[in-house]
């Protein structure tokens, strides 16, 4: 039966500088990277290429000892260029310079008739298999697992996050025959879910094999944990898996073709960004040729991902493996005099405190890194509940973090969270808390200990 | 701006690691970034952006919001006093009279508490926090009008080293520090805090203008007068009007809402404190559970004493008096909207807010009424639901944790 579920809690950020609809052109970028940092649950990675060996898109050219079978494979054709190490010899990034026309690794069309445990087995040879995590603590899933249901999200309410349905024109094809393979290595149900405040987009309907449940509300209604928390939630013992809907297509391309394909739309987004829109592109492009025009890039912000959950990267950095968006915005490293205490309209707040009166005027506010405000203990109670559309009690989770106090953390519902879930609350956060730090340094006390 | 920006960016050397004032480095971060908000941005991992509120715009809105609070009390206390010298004051000479006894509370409870705050800060190495901007006003707006300046600045130094800093400073305090201050005054100095005497004269005033309070003039607390019903018999509002005859002070319910009544500097409004209500509930910077559960919980357990208190029954006259009498007297309106409502101190569930606003209301009523010892309930009330608020959250978080297991098991 599939599920409506209206949220009221949570918090839509609107932001200036959304991407138009349709696909730019820009400079196509020529280097490609693979990231460890991107993939949380790596706990060994082991480099399966040397620097000046050429390779096709889906060649395996990274894989973490802890779990063999699964490979990390290059998204485009062409030369491995540099392996770059940091501090005791940490592995940062796999650079790989694309010839001009990709060319794929063929391995042939997949029979999903064949048993579960082969069929994970082949997906996780194929590079497809990084798109599917693992919920609890948001990993890369191990293939060995079965797990009680898998949840796609088909829509994203990110601050200026890419329209899934956009990104996946012309894909329909492809998206069912992901499902089809995921609906075989669960022992329960695929769970799609819609943007109930919207018609069903074409991509998704008529999907079989498939549970499709409607969410509506503001921010965070579309991530996939707040989804599952409605569903299907999580317990200790538990695991379900997660695919992004650009992960199904991808799959679902790998099923048919036997190909890895790595080519994905992204959206070029913020205030700053030269030119706005989508780009067709590879996973871990280099994103400096779409920023081109920028002026002056020392002064601002490049994002991969959204403003919420993404990461800072340099000028000429990549695109992080799960990422579909590139946001630029200013910097804010500037002082404010009486910043604290000035009113204003123009100020992004979810708070109505003395003298911020955004919440009044509506329309997109444009933002910049400044923090705000310094760290300051928790003092101000009951506002991540405002945010926080699920069945958890926020401040109560975090405090067992910080006392590394092991049984609250499970009780409190450490199992059902990672970092995105908690992006607003971290946002709202009137004493500047790291909270998306706090709950991955939380996860990774519960896996390792 | 650039000046002052200057003139920090000039000092900020000698606070730096190797400086010569390097200890003191808490506090030249405190200024800074109280004159500027700080240049810091976010973190390369994690929100690339913050919400433009931090503790600062929290904490100020809560001091603005006790604003008309402290503005009537001034006004009142000259009030008081002209009634007390039995001349009538002009509207001015009520002001800088209120102003004269008021300010230099104030002051030294700032300075005291901020002193006491920066050597704190300045040991441990934390940063400066802004608690202290509301804590300051409210045990001023806590303290009887003519108590001596030295006790203030004692109570001061009590409540912010036992009841917040050996707990670890601000967010870590168990019980509400202005309220820890008051219960220092009134365990350790009951002459100056509590009693008839209190609330009019004035040494000031009377080597100013060389003018004594009349002779026989009580500026009893309306609760004081409460209580002597209960013990000679009178019903209460027959007990406080006819004080109102004797000594002019207004004891009418309106009289008591509006605030025209002898009692601690902020407390004796509930008009202004009501209007600190809306700024705190409509910022949203305060609990209106807390808040509608204090005074629900006050007015019930008021009608519960009357329910009680009928014809034939051998009961003191307290318990008759209309239940919404106990809204406007004494400090409840006041410790209900601005010292229940403290984040820290107050239980932080959601569900645990209702019980705790309504427990506050109905412990307030029944120390008032049934407690010979103490004619005023919402200091006790508030100290001891501060207490056990951990103990609220403890079953609604278990609650929380309860339904988590229970979904398992199906």
């Amino acid at each position: 039966m599939s599920k409506i579920v209206k949220l009221k809690k949570g918090f839509d950020l609107k932001l200036v500088g959304k991407a138009p609809l349709e696909l730019i052109q820009v400079a196509a970028a020529t280097t490609f990277a693979i990231k460890p940092t991107d993939f949380p649950g790596i706990q060994r990675p082991k480099v399966l290429v040397n620097e000046g060996d050429t390779v096709k898109a889906g060649t395996p050219i990274l894989l973490d000892k802890a779990m063999d079978q699964v490979i990390y494979a290059s998204p485009v054709s062409g030369e491995i260029v540099e392996i770059k190490r940091g501090d005791k010899r940490k592995l940062l990034e796999i650079k790989i310079l694309a010839d001009s026309s990709v060319s794929h690794l063929k391995v042939g069309a997949l029979d999903l008739g064949q048993d579960r445990a082969t069929l994970a087995e082949k997906l996780a040879a194929s590079g497809v298999w990084p798109n599917i995590i693992q919920r609890p603590f948001g990993i890369v899933a191990n293939p060995a697992d079965s797990p009680k249901a898998i949840f796609v999200s088909g829509f994203d309410t990110h601050p200026l996050a890419a329209e899934v349905p956009f990104i996946l024109q012309g894909e329909g094809r492809y998206f069912q025959a992901g499902i089809d393979a995921l609906a075989k290595l669960t022992t329960g149900k695929v769970h799609l879910n819609v943007d109930g405040a919207k018609q069903v987009d074409e991509v998704f309907a008529g999907i079989k094999n498939a549970q499709v449940n409607q969410f509506s509300g503001p921010h965070p209604a579309g991530n996939v944990g707040t989804q599952i928390h409605h569903l299907d939630p999580i317990n200790k013992g538990d695991i379900a898996w997660t695919v992004s809907a650009y992960g199904v297509s991808q799959i679902g391309k790998f099923v048919l073709e036997g190909i890895y394909d790595a080519s994905k739309v992204i959206a070029l987004t913020g205030s700053e960004m030269s030119q706005k829109g989508y780009v067709k592109t590879y996973t871990g492009a280099n994103v400096s040729s779409f920023l081109g025009g920028i002026a002056q890039p020392e002064t601002l912000r490049i994002i991969s991902g959204n403003v919420l959950t993404g990461e800072k990267i340099e000028k000429d950095g990549y695109l992080g493996f799960y990422h579909n968006q590139v946001t630029v915005i200013p910097e804010g490293k500037y002082e404010e005099f009486l910043g604290w205490l000035k009113p204003s309209a123009s100020k992004l707040s979810f708070h109505k405190a003395l003298g911020m009166f955004s919440f009044l005027k509506g329309g997109e506010f444009k933002v910049d890194t400044n923090n705000h405000g310094e760290e300051r203990p928790f003092v101000v109670s009951g506002v991540f509940e405002k945010v926080m559309p699920m069945d958890i009690l926020p401040t109560y989770l975090f405090k067992a973090i910080v006392t590394e106090d092991f049984d609250e953390m499970e009780e409190l519902g450490l199992y059902e969270v990672i970092e995105e879930d908690v992006a607003l609350c971290e946002f709202v956060d009137p004493s500047k808390n790291e909270l998306q730090n706090l709950v991955r340094h939380g996860i990774e006390l519960l896996m390792y200990n | 701006m650039k000046l002052l920006q200057n003139l920090f960016d000039g000092m900020k050397p000698n606070f730096e690691k190797g400086g010569k004032w390097e200890k003191f480095h808490t506090l030249y971060e405190g200024h800074r970034t109280i004159a500027f908000a700080p240049d810091l941005i976010t973190k390369s991992k994690g929100a690339q952006i913050k919400d433009a509120t931090d503790l600062k715009r929290v904490m100020i809105t809560v001091v603005i919001a006790l604003i008309p609070a402290l503005l009537f009390g001034i006004l009142n206390i000259g009030h008081q006093h002209f009634i007390a010298t039995g001349e009538g004051g002009a509207f001015l000479d009520k002001a800088i009279f209120g102003a004269l006894s008021v300010l230099p509370i104030l002051i030294v409870s700032y300075a005291v508490g901020l002193a006491t705050e920066f050597t704190f800060c300045v040991i441990r190495n934390h940063p400066i926090s802004e608690g202290y901007l509301v804590t300051g006003m409210l045990i001023a707006l806590v303290m009887p009008p003519f108590i001596p300046l030295w006790q203030v600045a004692l109570a001061t130094i009590f409540a912010v080293v036992i009841g917040k800093e050996v707990f670890g400073g601000t967010g870590m305090n168990i019980l509400n520090v202005a309220m820890t201050a008051r219960a220092f005054l009134y365990f350790a100095y009951p002459a100056q805090i509590s009693g008839d005497l209190v609330w009019t004269s004035s040494e000031l005033w009377s080597s100013l203008a060389d003018k004594p309070a009349l002779d026989g003039f009580s500026g009893a607390t309306a609760l004081a007068v409460a209580y002597n019903s209960s013990i000679d018999g009178t019903p209460v509002v027959e007990a406080l009007t006819t004080h109102n005859a004797a000594f002019g002070a207004d004891y009418s319910f309106m009289s008591m809402f509006m605030g025209w009544i002898p009692g601690s500097i902020g407390e004796t409004s509930t008009l202004m404190a009501l209007v600190g209500a809306v700024i705190l509930v409509a910022t949203g910077v305060a609990s209106w559970k807390i808040i509608v559960g204090g005074f629900g919980g006050a007015y019930i357990m008021g009608l519960v004493m009357n329910a009680f208190a009928g014809e034939g029954m051998d009961v003191n006259q307290f318990m008759a008096m209309p239940a919404h009498y106990h809204l406007v007297m004494g400090g409840l309106a006041f410790g209900v909207v601005f010292m229940a409502t403290d984040p820290v101190s107050a239980a932080q569930t959601e569900l645990g807010k209702w019980i705790y606003g309504i427990l506050i209301g109905v412990l307030t009523v029944i120390i008032r009424v049934t407690n010979p010892a103490y004619p005023e309930g919402i200091m006790l009330a508030v100290l001891f639901m501060n207490v056990v608020a951990p103990l609220i959250d403890h079953y609604v978080v278990k609650a929380n944790k309860t339904r988590r297991l229970q979904r398992a098991t199906v």
